[in-house]
C-alpha cells in the first residue's frame, strides 16, 4: 500500500484515472438502475433515457447530431469499425491511405485490409511528426476509399493539420477518418466545421472509464457493422449497451466541455516548466515532437547515452510512472515506430522518455521528477559505454 | 513484466562497474535484437596461455541497455571474477539467467551479450599474448553485432 500511495502518475496518454464525478454518475447503473435499454418496462425506459442523454453529451462535445454517435468498446473497436466497416460497405474503391505514425489500432487494421485486395499507402512525417501534405496530395486519387490520419499522436503529442488533410481528401471524394483518441476532451473539436467523416474516441483517455468509446459517423457515410446481432446502435453495433460505461463517457464529455479551455492552459504551463527544468539540469536532452503544435500535457524527449527502460525502472522505484519508446520496453523489441518514422536515430529513440500530464497532476508531481531524474540519468550514464564525460 | 528481486538488486547496485587502466583484454558486444551495447575490461593472472591456469583477477563492465542487461552484466562479472579462463568460456547465458533467479522470456536475449562480451575480452587477451590460434576457438560475439 505504501508504494501505491506514493504513485505519481505521469502516464495519462496511456490511460487516465477515472474522475470521481464520472464514477459517481456511473455507480447507480450497476445495481439500483439495472435496466436493459431494450426493455419496455420502467427500468428499461430509465436506462434508455440515460443512454440517450449520454449520447447527447458526447455529441455536444463534438458539435454533431446525437444520431451520428455510435457507442463502442473503445478506441480500438472504433478504429476497426471505421476502417473495415467502410471497406465492407462498398466495392468500387480499393485504396486506403494512412500515416506512418498511427496507433496500432489503425496501422494493423489497414495492413490487414491488404489481404482483401486493398492497396495501402503510408504517408511519411517530418522530424516533428507532421504528415507530409505534398505526399498525401500526390497519393490521394479517385480510387481512394479512405484516408485515416490521427488527430494527435499518443507518443509525441504532435497535432496533425487535419483541416488541410480533409481539404485534400475531399477533392477526390474519399472518406476521411481520424483517430482522435488523444484529442477528444483535450482540445476543441467541431466535426461540422471540420467536415470530418468519421472520428474515433475512447473514454479512458479523458477521465472516463476503460472499455467504452464511440465512433462519430457523419450522416450519409455508409459503413457495415462488425458485430451483427440485435438492433442496438441503429443495427450498427449489436450487443446490450454498456450502460454504466456509456453514462461515464457522457459525464466525462460534459466535464471536458466545461473545463477543457482552462485545463489546457494549466497543463501547458506545468509541462513547459517541467521541460525547462529538465533541459537546464540534464545535458544532452532533446525534445521529440512538434515544439508548438502539440498536446499541452505531452512531453516526449530523448536522453543521450542511456536506455529508456532502465530510466523507467528507476523512476518506478521512486514512485513515478512514465513511459518510453525504447526497443527494450516494447513487446516486439523494436524501437517506437513513431520516433523512427520521424527520423530520430535508433540510439535516441532508445533513450526516449514520455511524461504525459493530466487533470490530477500538480506542480508537486513535476517537482518530484525534477528532483530525481538528473540523478537517475547521471548514474546510468556512469554505467554507459557510450558516455564520455 | 516482472523482474526477480535478484535482477532488481543487481540493477540498483551493479557490481564491478567501470573500466580498467591497462587491461589485459577488452570485449564489446552489441545486441542485434534491440541495439544495446556491453563492454568488459579484464585483468588476467598469471599471464599464461594455459586456459586452466590463467584466471580473471579483475573485471569491469559498462552497459547501455535495459534493466535486465545491466543486471546480466553485473552478475556475469561476479561469476567470472577469480575463475579460470576455461571456466569462464564455458559459462552459458542460462547459467547467468539462473543465477539471477530467471529472466522474463522476452529478456533472455539480453543474457546472450553478457557472456559473449566476456568471451570477446578473453579472445582479445589471447590475441594480445600471441595465441591467435586459441582466440579463434572462443565463440565471442556474432560478427554482425560488433
Ligand atoms: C491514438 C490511439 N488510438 C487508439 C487507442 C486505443 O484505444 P483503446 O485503448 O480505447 O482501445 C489508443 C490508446 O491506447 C491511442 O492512444
Ligand atoms: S538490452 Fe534491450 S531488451 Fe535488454
Amino acid at each position: 500500500m505504501a508504494r501505491e500511495e506514493k504513485c505519481i502518475y505521469l502516464d495519462n496518454n496511456a490511460t487516465t484515472p477515472t474522475d470521481p464525478r464520472v464514477l459517481d454518475a456511473m455507480l447507480p447503473y450497476f445495481h439500483t438502475m439495472p435496466g436493459n435499454p431494450s426493455s419496455i418496462h420502467a427500468a428499461g425506459r430509465k436506462a434508455r433515457q440515460a443512454v440517450d442523454s449520454a449520447r447527447g453529451r458526447v455529441s455536444a462535445l463534438l458539435g454533431c447530431r446525437s444520431d451520428e454517435i455510435y457507442f463502442t468498446s473503445g478506441g480500438t473497436e472504433s478504429d476497426n469499425i471505421a476502417i473495415k466497416g467502410t471497406c465492407f460497405a462498398q466495392e468500387e474503391r480499393k485504396k486506403i491511405i494512412t500515416s506512418s505514425i498511427e496507433h496500432h489500432a489503425v496501422l494493423t487494421v489497414c495492413e490487414y485490409m491488404q489481404k482483401f485486395g486493398y492497396e495501402l499507402v503510408k504517408v511519411p512525417v517530418d522530424r516533428h511528426g507532421i504528415v507530409d501534405l505534398d505526399f498525401l496530395n500526390r497519393a490521394v486519387d479517385d480510387h481512394t476509399l479512405l484516408v485515416s490520419i490521427m488527430h494527435a499522436n499518443n507518443e509525441t503529442g504532435t497535432i496533425e493539420p487535419i483541416q488541410k488533410i480533409i481539404e485534400i481528401t475531399r477533392r477526390h471524394g474519399a472518406i476521411f477518418h481520424t483517430d482522435a483518441v488523444q484529442t477528444v476532451g483535450k482540445i476543441p473539436i467541431d466535426t461540422n466545421a471540420l467536415m470530418v467523416d468519421m472520428l474515433s474516441l475512447s473514454g479512458h483517455k479523458f477521465y472516463g472509464p476503460k472499455g467504452i468509446g464511440a465512433l462519430y459517423v457523419r450522416r450519409g457515410i455508409r459503413f457495415d457493422p462488425l458485430a451483427h446481432g440485435g438492433h442496438h446502435e441503429r443495427s450498427k453495433r449489436a450487443g446490450t449497451e454498456n450502460v454504466p460505461g456509456i453514462i461515464g463517457l457522457g459525464e466525462a464529455c460534459a466535464i471536458a466541455l466545461n473545463e477543457m479551455t482552462a485545463e489546457e492552459l494549466r497543463l501547458k504551463a506545468l509541462r513547459d516548466r517541467l521541460w525547462q527544468s529538465i533541459w537546464e539540469k540534464i545535458p544532452k536532452v532533446s525534445l521529440n515532437g512538434h515544439p508548438t503544435e502539440r498536446l499541452s500535457g505531452t512531453l516526449n524527449f530523448s536522453v543521450e547515452y542511456v536506455e529508456g527502460e532502465s530510466m523507467l525502472l528507476k523512476l518506478d522505484l521512486e514512485g513515478i510512472c512514465a513511459s518510453s519508446g525504447s526497443a527494450c520496453t516494447s513487446g516486439s523489441l523494436e524501437a517506437s515506430h513513431v520516433l523512427v518514422a520521424m527520423g530520430i536515430p535508433h540510439a535516441l529513440a532508445h533513450g526516449s522518455l514520455r511524461f504525459s500530464l493530466g487533470r490530477f497532476n500538480t506542480e508537486k508531481d513535476t517537482d518530484a521528477v525534477i528532483n530525481v531524474l538528473p540523478g537517475i540519468v547521471e548514474k546510468l550514464r556512469e554505467i554507459s559505454p557510450l558516455y564520455q564525460r | 513484466m516482472q523482474y526477480s528481486q535478484k535482477v532488481m538488486d543487481h540493477f540498483m547496485n551493479p557490481r564491478n562497474v567501470g573500466e580498467i587502466e591497462n587491461p589485459d583484454g577488452i570485449g564489446t558486444c552489441g545486441n542485434p535484437v534491440c541495439g544495446d551495447l556491453m563492454t568488459f575490461h579484464i585483468k588476467v593472472e598469471p599471464h599464461s596461455d594455459d586456459l586452466n591456469a590463467a584466471r580473471i583477477s579483475q573485471i569491469r563492465f559498462k552497459t547501455f541497455g535495459c534493466g535486465a542487461a545491466i543486471a546480466v552484466a553485473s552478475m556475469a562479472s561476479e561469476m567470472a571474477q577469480g575463475k579460470t579462463l576455461s571456466e569462464v568460456i564455458q559459462m552459458s547465458r542460462d547459467d547467468v539467467a539462473n543465477s539471477l533467479d530467471g529472466l522474463p522470456p522476452i529478456k533472455m536475449h539480453c543474457s546472450n551479450i553478457g557472456v559473449q562480451a566476456i568471451q570477446e575480452a578473453i579472445k582479445d587477451y589471447l590475441k594480445r599474448i600471441g595465441r591467435q590460434d586459441l582466440a579463434v576457438k572462443v565463440k565471442g560475439c556474432p560478427k554482425e553485432s560488433h
